[in-house]
């Protein structure tokens, strides 16, 4: 691929978030451990050529640990909990007779290679969705999405932004707190002392909101131009309203046996409804932002490689994405699921270099050595 | 520009009015300073012109103020933002986003301004400010007096053409604390920003105001008017303005260049005298850091210092904020540990020991006072003080009418103001009597009258062989109090001796007496006095 000389910058956070959503979709259209691995491989490739180094950054191998204990549940509760039957049993559990009323729930018993290859698979395309989760938010700190929000839910999005400063600051504070204890010749350790610090910790937190609230009201939040409640009221509608189609829609893309209605036509709607009231919020606005995130064509290539990646996945290849597990079979790697993955792999030569300011030190998390950052 | 006409402000279930009658013009481009003591109405005064007062803290207002033609009756402060820029007493308290840029822009978000306006904005302000280098960290990296600047900066680029400002200096070291007044004088002088600003650190702006109002007390009449005239009687005033009074200069200088030009006189008289000795403490070594090096969130605060402390000892220990003076007193007490060195207080190491066993010998008052209150009320407090320190019933109680004279028993300790939360968590921590008593910047919030009964207390304290340790910007505090200043820097010692040598040397943490009457070697009205009588 010829490298044309772009300047250095950080992707809009949208466009990251939906690269990773199309991801998370392929993948829950797949139960194929081939399929699922490459994916996997392509996520921890984007984000090891182009995260920032943010305390953000670390997202991803916590995922990652998060994904490998859900592959671990789900195999476990399956042989615990599994139904039995299957060609080739691995061992078998000693089983507890349970009474009569909890009859068609199993506990021990056969445990087969089968059952335990769809849990692992099951498993896995959990894991791989939750990876990309975790992809996005190492790409792109949740804060920058949140101020690209569209200026009708932005206030939303500030107290949002409040909010998640909560937890570090009453995490800072029970530390200085406990240093306290000790400086009045109290035990620091042990459960009473935790008891004794809850009531101080949530004063300093409330103390704290109410001066954030006093500065943000001195400051001009909440004020904007007058508007009819009658608008009001449709902009609420119109952006929950197709909040919930599209949330809605999205379930049934994932889950294969829903109505076909429910999926891509629903999220139509429910898109043109959000998009209808946000324009019309934004019209009586009365706010404005300061150094927007551009959306060029990087932005537009990286959305555009996931959703291709999607569509080949899906419509390329159907009968091969969901290998027999019964009698078990080794899954096949077909030819359109390697062409999905090669186009997921794309934004981590799309997406702009990052800009050498951000090395600036940002937290001292990110002053210790990275290896991801070091040999790149 | 800002007008309060007969304003009468009760708070709900308070004995009486905050203000009463207020009547009160402040013109146009004019920098305001209101003073009083702590406790006596200033910040509700100051939250009255921009609204906050009643608005948002509820409380009776008659009488109206109005700033630029707005009557705060009908604008909420959120109305008043483009024309009154409010920064509070705590600059962290009041930040909304995380890095400075998107801090400094997001009132004018708020107010809707053009991006292009706002992008020019953010760049003058962070050149004004002096933030340009700091531009895209995260605000909690930042030293207190950058912090306080991007607060000042936060609500500047909304170019309101009144600046509140609430204790702006307090937390800041000699240096920073200069630069913000600089930035302040450079809006006065340059775009004719009305600037109102309540300061307990007089010596740092009593020479730049137009005008001075003074908040004797709640409820009591307001006085207003040029800084000479309401100082020659104010309970509060600075050194350069008590010597003054003093000698009997007239008019009363407020600079400390005006003062060297009346003081000739004064020096001539003082020339054969010689300030009253201190005394020698010789008491026995209490406490020994041998190079101790300890770091701070992973970065290196105190690199192989060296020191010792001799009961009945006063040290001041100085130096620019994240010199490393809190983390030397977080070794000390215990609360941090060494990562090499070793620390001795009163004849063991602190960190790791039992802290019941550590507060007998070392007791820390924190930065933050209120982290070392927990009661609901406070005389719980007192009570609570008195049985973790085994100390005979009533001790805290009797320090705190000492200190802070007055307290209500039943007020809730985040309650009381800055200067009385202080008293209320020193009192605390010396009635479990420690050996070596260390304090955090302990004058912020704290105006002249309660700084003399500190030094008094403290003083007392070195006599009863307690060895004092206290990291301070105040200056004037140390001339006042400390037998020794140590001044550190980048984590190391660079300056160790006797008071008056480190104070009249160094031009930075000389008080205000000293740079008067150089060469001569005094250090505080009090010297002065009483060569004089005596």
């Amino acid at each position: 691929m010829t490298t044309v000389p772009r300047q250095p910058r950080l992707l809009h956070p949208a466009a990251w978030w939906g690269w990773a959503t199309a991801v998370a979709v392929a993948a829950s259209r797949t139960t194929n451990p081939l399929v699922l691995l490459l994916l996997v491989t392509a996520t921890a490739f984007v984000v090891a050529s182009r995260r920032p180094p943010s305390p953000w950054s670390r997202a991803y191998v916590v995922f990652l640990r998060v994904g490998l204990v859900a592959i671990a549940i789900r195999v476990v509760l399956f042989a615990l909990l599994g139904t039995g039957g299957g060609t080739h049993v691995l061992v078998t559990l000693p089983s507890i007779a349970l009474p009569g009323w909890m009859a068609g729930v199993r506990l021990g018993g056969p445990v087969s290679l089968d059952g335990v290859l769809a849990a692992g698979y099951d498993g896995m395309r959990l894991a791989v969705i939750l990876l990309c989760v975790g992809a996005a938010n190492t790409l792109t700190s949740p804060r920058r999405l949140l101020k690209s929000l569209p200026s009708a839910v932005q206030e939303a999005g500030v107290a949002v932004t409040v909010a998640l400063s909560f937890a570090p600051q009453a995490v800072a504070s029970v530390a200085r707190l406990r240093g306290a204890r000790r400086l009045r010749g109290r035990r620091d350790r042990g459960l009473r002392s935790l008891r004794g610090l809850a009531v101080p910790v949530l004063e300093g937190a409330l103390e704290r909101s109410v001066d954030l609230a006093a500065a943000m009201d001195a400051r001009g939040f909440g004020r904007r131009a007058a508007t009819s409640r009658h608008t009001r009221v449709v902009v609420a509608l119109c952006v929950i309203g197709g909040a919930t189609a599209v949330a809605a829609s999205s379930y049934a893309l994932v889950d294969t046996s829903a109505p076909a209605v429910l999926g891509v036509p629903l999220l139509g709607v429910g898109a043109m409804l959000v998009a209808v009231g946000l324009v019309a919020g934004a019209r009586r606005g009365g706010r404005t932002r300061y150094r927007p995130d551009p959306w060029r064509w990087p932005e537009w290539l990286v959305v555009m490689s996931g959703l291709a990646s999607v569509v080949v996945l899906a419509f390329g290849t159907p009968t091969q994405l969901f290998p027999s597990t019964s009698p078990p079979r080794l899954p096949a790697m077909p030819l359109p699921a390697l062409l999905a993955v090669a186009l997921a792999v794309l934004p981590a030569f799309v997406a702009p270099p990052l800009p050498a300011a951000t090395g600036r030190r940002t937290s001292t998390a990110s002053l210790r050595p990275d290896p991801a950052m070091a040999t790149r | 520009m800002i007008r309060f006409d007969r304003v009468t402000l009760t708070y709900p279930d308070a004995p009486g009015p905050v203000l009463r009658e207020v009547d009160l013009t402040i013109a146009e481009g004019e920098l305001c300073l209101v003073v009083g003591r702590t406790g006596s109405g200033k910040s509700t005064l100051l939250r009255c012109i921009n609204g906050l007062v009643p608005h948002f803290t509820g409380g009776t207002l008659s009488g109206r103020v109005i700033v630029d033609g707005r009557d705060t009756r009908e604008h909420r402060p959120r109305d008043l933002a483009d024309v009154v820029g409010f920064v509070g007493q705590e600059p962290l308290a009041g930040f909304v986003t995380d890095t400075v840029e998107d801090e400094l822009a997001y009132g004018m978000e708020s107010l809707g301004v053009a991006p292009p306006t706002m992008r020019r904005r953010v760049e003058e302000a962070l050149d004004l400010l002096g933030l340009s280098d700091v531009r895209d960290r995260p605000l909690l990296s930042l030293s207190a007096g950058q912090q306080q600047r991007v607060a000042i900066g936060s609500v500047l680029t909304s170019s309101p053409r009144v600046l509140v400002l609430d204790e702006p200096t307090s937390a800041l070291d000699p240096g920073a604390a200069e630069d913000v007044l600089a930035a302040l004088t450079r809006l006065v002088h340059d775009l004719g920003v009305t600037v109102v600003l309540a300061e307990h650190r007089l010596e740092r702006v009593v020479q730049y105001a137009d005008r001075v109002v003074h908040v004797p007390a709640p409820g009591a009449e307001v006085v207003s008017g040029a800084p000479a005239d309401v100082l020659q009687t104010t309970p509060v005033a600075p050194p350069v303005v008590e010597l003054g009074r003093l000698a009997g200069w007239s008019p009363l200088p407020l600079s400390v260049r005006d003062a060297r030009r009346a003081a000739s006189p004064l020096r001539e008289r003082l020339a054969p005298l010689r300030p009253a000795a201190t005394r020698a403490s010789g008491g026995s070594e209490v406490v020994r850091l041998r190079n101790v090096s300890a770091s701070y969130d992973g970065v290196p605060a105190l690199r192989r210092i060296d020191l010792s402390i001799a009961r009945g000892e006063v040290v001041a220990v100085m130096g620019r904020n994240g010199a490393g003076k809190s983390t030397l007193l977080g070794v000390l007490s215990g609360l941090r540990p060494t990562e090499s060195g070793t620390v001795d207080v009163a004849g063991d190491v602190t960190h790791g020991r039992p802290p019941r066993d550590v507060v007998r010998r070392v007791g820390l008052v924190p930065s933050e006072p209120v982290d070392v209150l927990w009661a609901q009320r406070v005389d719980a407090e007192c009570r609570d003080a008195d049985r973790d320190a085994s100390a005979e019933p009533g001790t805290t109680r009797r320090l705190l009418d000492r200190l802070a004279p007055g307290v209500d028993d039943a007020t809730h300790p985040r309650d009381l103001s800055e200067g009385q939360r202080l008293a209320l968590a020193l009192s605390v921590i010396l009635a479990s009597s420690p050996a070596v008593v260390a304090l955090d910047e302990p004058t912020r919030g704290l105006d002249y009258p309660a700084k003399r009964e500190l030094v008094d207390v403290l003083r007392e304290l070195a006599l009863k062989q307690h060895a004092v340790v206290l990291a301070t910007h105040d200056v004037e505090l140390a001339a006042e109090l400390a037998d020794r200043i140590v001044v550190l820097a980048d984590g190391e010692v660079v300056a160790d001796g006797p008071a008056r040598d480190i104070a009249v040397s160094s031009p930075l943490f000389a008080p205000q007496v000293a740079k008067i009457l150089a060469p001569q070697p005094w250090l505080t009205v009090r010297d002065v006095a009483a060569a004089l009588a005596g």
